[in-house]
């Protein structure tokens, strides 16, 4: 008994194809927490969802041999979801926002919104015949290097043409244009949410300070500014 | 090893994935459990001795050093108790996601030369971006125990964790830098040999760097003197105030994992991984100095180096943790806007200018200037092709990346 069992045991691990069950699960997993981001009504528990499918979404990545792109899709996209947590968190805990209802006609309009961007990408994935066998395009040399050299205008896998000597324009040109915008919007974005000081006028602040008994040398001289003394 | 098994040994494919996969994730989880355990009596030990008492003594002998696995037998019998307003999906799962994070870094970090659950080609990245996804347990747990005071410390730690990535990222990248790699096997080999060869004693900005590194690790595993999120003087115990039993036991594993893990992170990037600092199996001839070629015992003994920098990681974190007061919100922020960052980048401007002008580090690099490393390796270059030497200047670079690529 206990022998035929291990062997059907056996059976099913010599049969089953790692790689097709990790996709399924991998996949599975980060399609039911995306559809549970939108049927959730706590945000907390939402951003948990959101959590849980991205980050299958990078088990895929790795899968595919895309390591590079599955520790960038961790870093960023999981990373960054945790100050939505936060900011959920923070939301929530006066519970006034605890449950956030969507009214019907909403979920009607997303519903068909959502159903129609499906077909359309369901329609292009399975016009491209390259994808249609499995197992294509797995990766199996590291792909690091490669997106490092590309980005210096070197690109690798058309190493054997003779255009590699001098290089082509990489994308580091564009990659640094888009890195000092977003650089000027987070210093944009620091400005107008800093904490406001008042700003005393300075006239005041002369008058206040005029009739204490040793008035300071900076302001004996804007008091000659302000004056219009000798030049 | 699972192609040894399959082409030596004759089992059948499917066992030996299994076999090997199940033994990699028995073995990882050892070493954070049984590290947690040892970890939290030397904590007791250390805490007693530097305040002048004597920490556990009784329990399996004399220095009381079955303490942890009676406190682990407590801990299976308590009660699990939950508040009435907690979340109760939320506040069941936290803690396993704290220790899954940690867990999960452990899966690329190599304990000696290939002797790592999955050699990833973007190891440092992964390990830095799977850290990070530790707080997502404790925000979890402040949020769902409906506790005030588990709200304030995930707060706070939520804002220390975001806060201190940034120069935790740029002291990472010095390393990946000078190895050219982000695979931690690769750069735990590059620094291999004497001590000299180790990344800290590089130049004098990595040396400085370093220190950097340690300071941003001990704030994002919240231990003291950056341990606001669980302050016991002000928020009773921070984010694990309303857990009891199994699960709070479980934040305390992650987080002595997480030490550990930032530990042996730190002494593969910067002290040298594995490597002793004398090479003494190469001097005594029993390796040539190259890990690929080198016997099993040799690797199991770069386990043991490895594990030894690690643990002394560690103890110094309880030494900090037992000396310094703790901070201040406004001076964490300070420490890590004021201090650290500008000092990482500084640092990292330095390195890059460094290996500009002196390649090959300090003790190298001062009896080599740029230019013989580059004759050198023109030498090199031309006595493994003989063949087309005219040609050998038109394609010197596209040789140069092939070999990088590859």
């Amino acid at each position: 008994m206990n022998h035929e069992a291990f062997g059907l045991l056996a059976n099913l691990f010599a049969f089953l194809d790692w790689h097709e069950f990790f996709f399924l699960l991998f996949a599975g997993v980060a399609c039911v927490a995306a559809v549970m981001v939108v049927l959730s009504d706590n945000v907390v528990r939402m951003a948990l969802h959101l959590v849980l499918s991205l980050g299958a979404t990078s088990g895929l990545f790795f899968l595919a041999g895309a390591e590079f792109v599955g520790a960038m899709q961790l870093m960023i996209y999981v990373g960054g979801t945790l100050v939505l947590l936060v900011f959920g968190v923070m939301l929530t805990a006066q519970t006034q926002l605890v449950a956030l209802r969507t009214p019907a006609g909403d979920r009607v309009i997303a519903g068909i919104l959502a159903a129609a961007l499906l077909a359309v990408l369901v329609q292009a994935a399975f016009s491209i015949e390259s994808w249609q066998k499995s197992g294509q395009g797995v990766a199996t040399a590291p792909t690091a290097t490669p997106l490092g050299m590309a980005l210096v205008g070197v690109r690798v896998d058309q190493v054997a043409e003779e255009n590699l000597v001098r290089p082509k324009s990489g994308y580091l040109l564009p990659f640094e244009i888009v890195s000092v915008h977003l650089l000027v919007v987070l210093i944009g974005a620091a400005y107008l949410a800093r904490a406001k000081r008042r700003r005393v006028p300075r006239s005041v602040d002369l008058v206040a300070s005029a009739d204490s008994t040793k008035p300071r040398s900076s302001v004996a001289a804007s008091s000659t500014l302000v004056a219009g003394g000798p030049k | 090893m699972a192609e040894f098994l399959i082409e030596t040994m004759g089992f059948p494919a499917w066992l030996s994935w299994t076999a090997i996969a199940g033994l990699s994730a028995f073995l990882i989880l050892n070493v954070i459990a049984g590290g947690a355990l040892v970890f939290i009596w030397a904590e007791r030990k250390i805490a007693a001795r530097i305040q002048d008492r004597l920490g556990p003594t009784r329990t399996g002998g004399r220095f009381g050093w079955l303490q942890s696995l009676a406190d682990g037998i407590k801990l299976l019998a308590k009660e699990d108790l939950m508040p009435d307003g907690a979340d109760a999906l939320l506040f069941r799962i936290a803690p396993y996601v704290s220790f899954c994070a940690s867990f999960c870094a452990f899966i690329a970090l190599p304990f000696a030369f290939d002797v790592v659950g999955q050699r990833l080609n973007v190891g440092v990245f992964f390990v830095v971006a799977v850290l990070g996804l530790e707080v997502f347990g404790v925000i979890l747990a402040g949020y769902a125990s409906a506790s005030k005071w588990s709200l304030f410390g995930a707060m706070r730690e939520a804002a220390q964790v975001v806060s201190y990535e940034v120069p935790l990222g740029m002291c990472v990248v010095v390393p990946v830098m000078l190895a050219g790699s982000m695979d931690l096997v690769t750069i735990g080999e590059k620094q291999a040999g004497w001590a000299s060869n180790w990344f800290i004693f590089h130049d004098p900005f990595t040396f400085i760097i370093f220190w950097v590194y340690y300071t941003c690790a001990l704030a994002s595993v919240n231990r003291a003197p950056f341990d606001l999120a669980e302050a016991e003087s002000e928020l009773v115990a921070g984010f694990h105030t309303e857990y009891s039993g199994l699960r709070w036991s479980f934040f305390f594993m992650a987080e002595y994992g997480s030490m550990f893990l930032v530990s042996a992170l730190a002494a593969i990037l910067f002290l040298g991984a594995w490597n002793g600092p004398i090479p003494v199996s190469q001097l005594l001839g029993l390796s040539d100095g190259m890990a690929a070629n080198a016997p099993y015992a040799l690797r199991l003994l770069g386990c043991i180096n490895l594990f030894l920098k690690a643990t002394a990681g560690v103890l110094v974190m309880m030494w900090i943790r037992w000396t310094l007061p703790r901070l201040r919100i406004d001076q964490v922020m300070t420490t890590c806007l004021k201090y650290c960052t500008p000092i990482a980048a500084a640092m990292f401007a330095g390195v890059m200018l460094w290996q500009l002008f002196l390649p090959g580090g300090l003790i190298a690099g001062s009896f080599q200037n740029a230019a013989g490393v580059r004759e050198g390796w023109l030498e090199q270059s031309n006595n493994q092709d003989p063949d087309n030497e005219d040609a050998l200047s038109d394609i010197l670079p596209s040789r140069r990346i092939v070999e990088v690529s590859r």
